[in-house]
């Protein structure tokens, strides 16, 4: 794996032309300045409407995690608004909260009791629908949320002590060290903040180890799984932070409005809170706070035109939002934010900040103790799959012992790659047994077999292609850190995120990649890009390595560095199961062949025993007529 | 409650249970065809039914003109394909964008039908090409996305027509004229006639589109469609064939729900919306790929509202929205292995 240097100007980053002014991190500390010079001297209307902007941005930003950087989404955040919204209201106003509590919160400190029980609820309702949806496929999440937008709303509008449809008045403003936030004024500061800060938050979770499983998670959840990642509960927890932040939004908003009722938390508000997104750029923080502020604006002129465009007045506003956010999705899929970012590309300099490059990182990531050479760490016993009628695998027996490198081949849809499947975890054998490292594996998901030393490879490649080649890497070594989500939210983990880099960069110069660390890696040869997926594999620190077609798209250089590479690992006492069509890199590396034909075992043995049997000659080049198997030997 | 209280929400939940089904098989069938979750399903009930209703009044609906607006539209994108070196089907684009329009023009400007039947066909030929021009002009262009996408895209176009529909009808709700006014009377429980002419239509319906799916050829093409699209497109089925029809026979579907309810219940421009949802809850009953299951959802989804209507009134919207969850907590008991998504 030589890479000639000419192979490496995709890497070139654009270059930064001279009129550039700032860093975007610049960029945004000066529009936050100006914006915090300026709030003193808005004109109130401004003002209130920024702190709208500021509300709805609140809930977009939720839905842009949810929904451009998750893969999933939802109709139903204006429902966890509601619910913030309602809590904080029944607990400033209602004397039956005020008698349960007992007069043991004085009045104000109410509403941060309102904050708290609506997190709660909110907390335990978002985690019940995602929990319920979690192993379904994508598409009921957000049909049980408009299913949940339409009841909260009937609800709410149904339930005597919540006020009906007139909803509850008289809440009281927030009181922050005895100071009262009545005026928008005042709390537009703390929505602002409250954004700012929550979006700073939701920069570092997605620059962090389970920010990279969350990308994951959007087209990639099986190869996420299969390093260890439980992608469903990463669904969850990422549906019910877009909640919280739903919830904080409706807390404010019932503290800077002073009343709730239930009309803004109907399902046409859900369904415009991720238009917001959607046209903002679902998948850009930024995108946002530009699309609430779009949506924001251009409602407040559609109110004002269309009723007297259209002769009558009703929500009409929603025809040009759907008629919108129709052309932003067929136009501009990602949204208006990159497209934003591009023109004014030439503004702005790339991040200046070298790449970290810590000599030796200050934490040490989990070692695993590599198992004795000649131990059995993968047996298959008399495995079969049925599909159907189809047998695709037929009771096939092998063993991978630690310091070998044991090659399955056979001819296409000889059943390799069904096998492949049942020996990492991603389907299930129709009967017989698989056991890793001793245990027997029936029924475990793939994340099991990767906690247990396996690292694999995929025939497909399954990378994340706008992603860096690091940060693919880095996935590989999920399971040996530690920090979660609320570490990485605080910037705690930085220290261990420096180690996991280093650990990919490691091994991403030991694949012979060095050059192309940093750029994304879809703009990589197909061949590199497998080499990539070993490179991650071994980022795992794995027992077991099965490698899937590895050489398959290399070039002759390459393969032999990959041989080279491969020697050395089982050198160093891996097991390695390989797949592999080139039947010179299988025969010069391999210790031990099985070969498979219909999904039968024909052949066990060394490269040598497998290359005289007949069986496995005529499987190959047809009827077994002597004179072929003459040449052959 | 008595035995006659429970024959006669047993009845109700019978009638809407039939519409809940129709709902359902043409979102199981635009589902399981094209990958779009198809959202404004119930848009195109509201608009048949409102639809009649003003032409029932003697008067021009306006969903002829939405209708002409997205045949034009159509032609000029089509068009527009054809410059840009697109091989397209003109056949079908005129079909869909010119014979059935000017079709339905014809009927509703000219003709000025008085009777039911004419009035009846009005209505289809004003709805039924909706579909595939609705399917061309907001889901084709973005083939290739993937479910969620396309869903987003359903709930944008249920915004627009929902918008459109107060636009064109106004807030205030329409009833039409029964198709059947007769009264009779079954074992002491009262049966009006239309309740019979919306199960015996829907039952009707269920088995057309058994027989088009089991013996026609184009039936056997969308169901191979909705096996394996790739598979289906390499041995010669178009991909436009099998998008414009499932959104026609959605359609199709929508208007004759709307004409059998309109005599039973007042319609409004938003009334479809939750019509559309209930279908879906059933739909979902059945993995959104299964007809049977689907249809017995519906069912299931027809009597829990109408003996909720009678236990808990203000709440039955509610109790109806929230069987979905353990309907889908059900049928996550069936599957463990994680799959990525389409």
């Amino acid at each position: 794996m030589n890479n000639t240097p000419s192979s490496n100007t995709a890497a070139a980053a654009p270059a930064p032309a001279g009129r550039a002014l700032a860093t975007p991190r610049q960029l945004t500390l000066a529009c936050v300045a100006a914006l915090a010079l300026a709030w003193g001297f808005l004109p109130e209307f401004t003002v209130s409407v920024l702190s709208n902007i500021g509300l709805y941005a609140l809930v977009a930003a939720g839905l842009v995690m949810l929904t451009g950087v998750g893969g999933m989404t939802s109709f139903g955040q204006a429902a966890f608004v509601g619910m913030g919204a309602y809590a904080t209201a029944w607990i400033c106003t209602s004397p039956a909260a005020a008698a349960w509590m007992g007069g043991a919160v004085s009045p104000a400190l109410l509403p941060w009791a309102g904050l708290l029980l609506g997190l709660a609820f909110t907390f335990a309702l978002a985690w019940a629908l995602g929990a319920v949806t979690l192993k379904l496929q994508g598409h009921y999440l957000p049909l049980c949320t408009i299913a949940w937008g339409l009841s909260l709303y009937y609800l709410l509008g149904n339930m005597d002590f919540l006020g009906g449809q007139t909803g509850i008045t008289g809440v009281p403003p927030l009181v922050i060290a005895g100071y009262s936030l009545a005026t928008p004024r005042a709390l537009g500061v703390v929505i602002w903040a409250v954004l700012l800060l929550a979006l700073w938050a939701m920069h570092n979770l997605l620059d962090s180890r389970e920010g990279r499983a969350i990308r994951a998670l959007k087209g990639g959840r099986l190869m996420a799984e299969s390093m260890g990642v439980d992608t469903a509960r990463h669904r969850v927890k990422l549906f019910v932070l877009a909640a919280l932040l739903a919830a904080v939004s409706g807390w404010l908003y019932a503290h800077l409005q002073r009343f709730v009722n239930p009309t803004p938390f109907n399902l046409n508000i859900g369904i415009e809170l991720l238009f917001m997104a959607v046209v903002g750029g679902a998948g850009h923080l930024w995108g946002a706070v530009l699309g609430a502020a779009l949506i924001t604006l251009l409602k407040e002129k559609l109110q004002d035109v269309l009723p007297a465009l259209l002769g009558s007045s009703g929500n009409f506003e929603v025809i040009v939002f759907g008629l919108l956010m129709l052309f932003v999705l067929q136009r501009f899929a990602d949204g208006l934010w990159p497209t934003l970012a591009r023109l004014a590309g030439r503004w702005v300099r790339p991040h200046a900040a070298a790449r970290m490059q810590p000599a030796a990182p200050a934490v040490q990531l989990a070692q695993r103790k590599l198992p004795a050479r000649g131990e059995v760490l993968l047996q298959a016993t008399n495995v079969s799959k049925r599909f159907g009628g189809l047998v695709a695998n037929n009771d096939i027996s092998m063993t991978l012992k630690a310091g070998e490198i044991h090659a399955l081949i056979g001819p296409n849809g000889a059943g390799k790659s069904t096998f492949f499947n049942m020996v990492s975890g991603v389907d299930d054998p129709s009967s017989g047994e698989v056991r890793l490292a001793g245990q027997p594996m029936t029924a475990k998901p793939s994340r099991v077999f990767a906690a247990l030393g396996l690292g694999r490879t995929f025939q497909h490649v399954r990378l994340l292609g706008a992603r860096s080649v690091v940060e693919n890497v880095a996935l590989g070594a999920h399971l040996r850190a530690r920090r979660g989500w609320i570490a990485a939210m605080l910037r705690l983990d930085r220290a261990e995120e420096a180690a996991l880099m280093a650990e990919a960069r490691r091994q991403i110069e030991r694949c012979g990649l060095g050059a192309h660390a940093d750029t994304p890696a879809a703009s990589l040869s197909l061949g590199q890009q497998r080499v990539v997926e070993i490179a991650r594999a071994l980022a795992g620190q794995p027992s077991v390595l099965l490698l899937d077609e590895p050489a398959a798209g290399l070039r002759h250089l390459e393969k032999r560095a990959l041989s080279v590479l491969l020697s050395q690992l089982r050198a160093e006492g891996l097991g390695i199961l390989v797949v592999e069509h080139d039947m010179e890199f299988v025969m010069n590396l391999a210790d031990r062949i099985t070969v498979l034909e219909f999904g039968t075992v024909i052949a066990t043995g060394t490269p040598a025993e497998v290359q005289a049997n007949p069986r496995v000659l005529e499987a190959y080049l047809g009827g077994a007529d002597d004179e072929l198997l003459g040449d052959a030997r | 409650m008595d035995l006659q209280i429970a024959l006669l929400l047993g009845q109700d939940g019978i009638v809407n249970g039939a519409v809940y089904g129709l709902m359902a098989l043409a979102l199981v069938l635009v589902f399981s065809v094209t990958r779009v979750i198809f959202i404004p399903q119930g848009e195109f009930v509201a608009f048949g039914a409102l639809s009649m209703a003003v032409l029932q009044a003697g008067r021009v609906p306006a969903t002829l003109w939405l209708l002409l607006a997205l045949a034009a539209m159509v032609l000029v994108v089509e068009f527009w394909r054809w410059k840009r070196g697109v091989v397209v089907d003109w056949a079908s684009a005129l079909a869909w964008c010119v014979v059935l329009p000017l079709a339905a023009a014809a009927l509703v400007l000219l003709l000025k039908p008085t009777s039911m039947a004419g009035q009846t066909l009005a209505t289809l030929l004003l709805i039924m090409p909706l579909g595939p021009l609705l399917y061309r002009l907001a889901y084709r262009p973005l083939a290739s996305a993937n479910v969620l996408m396309l869903l987003i895209v359903s709930v944008a176009l249920h915004g627009v027509l929902v918008g459109l529909g107060l636009l064109f009808f106004g807030a205030e709700g329409y009833r039409t004229t029964a198709f059947s006014e007769e009264r009779f009377d079954i074992g002491g429980i009262p049966v009006s006639g239309q309740s019979l002419v919306v199960v015996g239509v829907t039952l009707l319906l269920v088995l057309a589109m058994f027989l088009f799916f089991g013996r026609s050829m184009i039936g056997k093409a969308l169901r191979a469609t909705a096996i394996n699209r790739v598979g289906a497109r390499l041995s010669g089925i178009p991909t436009e064939l099998s998008g414009d029809l499932s959104f026609a026979l959605a359609a199709l579907i929508g208007a004759v729900s709307g004409l059998l309810i309109a005599p039973l219940t007042t319609v409004y421009y938003d009334t479809g919306f939750l019509i559309g949802l209930k279908g879906f809850v059933a739909a979902i009953v059945g993995g959104l790929a299964s007809y049977p299951l689907a249809l017995a959802g519906a069912l299931l989804v027809g009597q829990l509202e109408a003996f909720a209507s009678f236990w808990a009134s203000p709440f039955k919207e509610v109790l109806v929205f929230t069987l979905i969850i353990p309907v889908l907590w059900w049928r996550s008991l069936h599957s463990h292995h994680v799959e990525d998504e389409e």
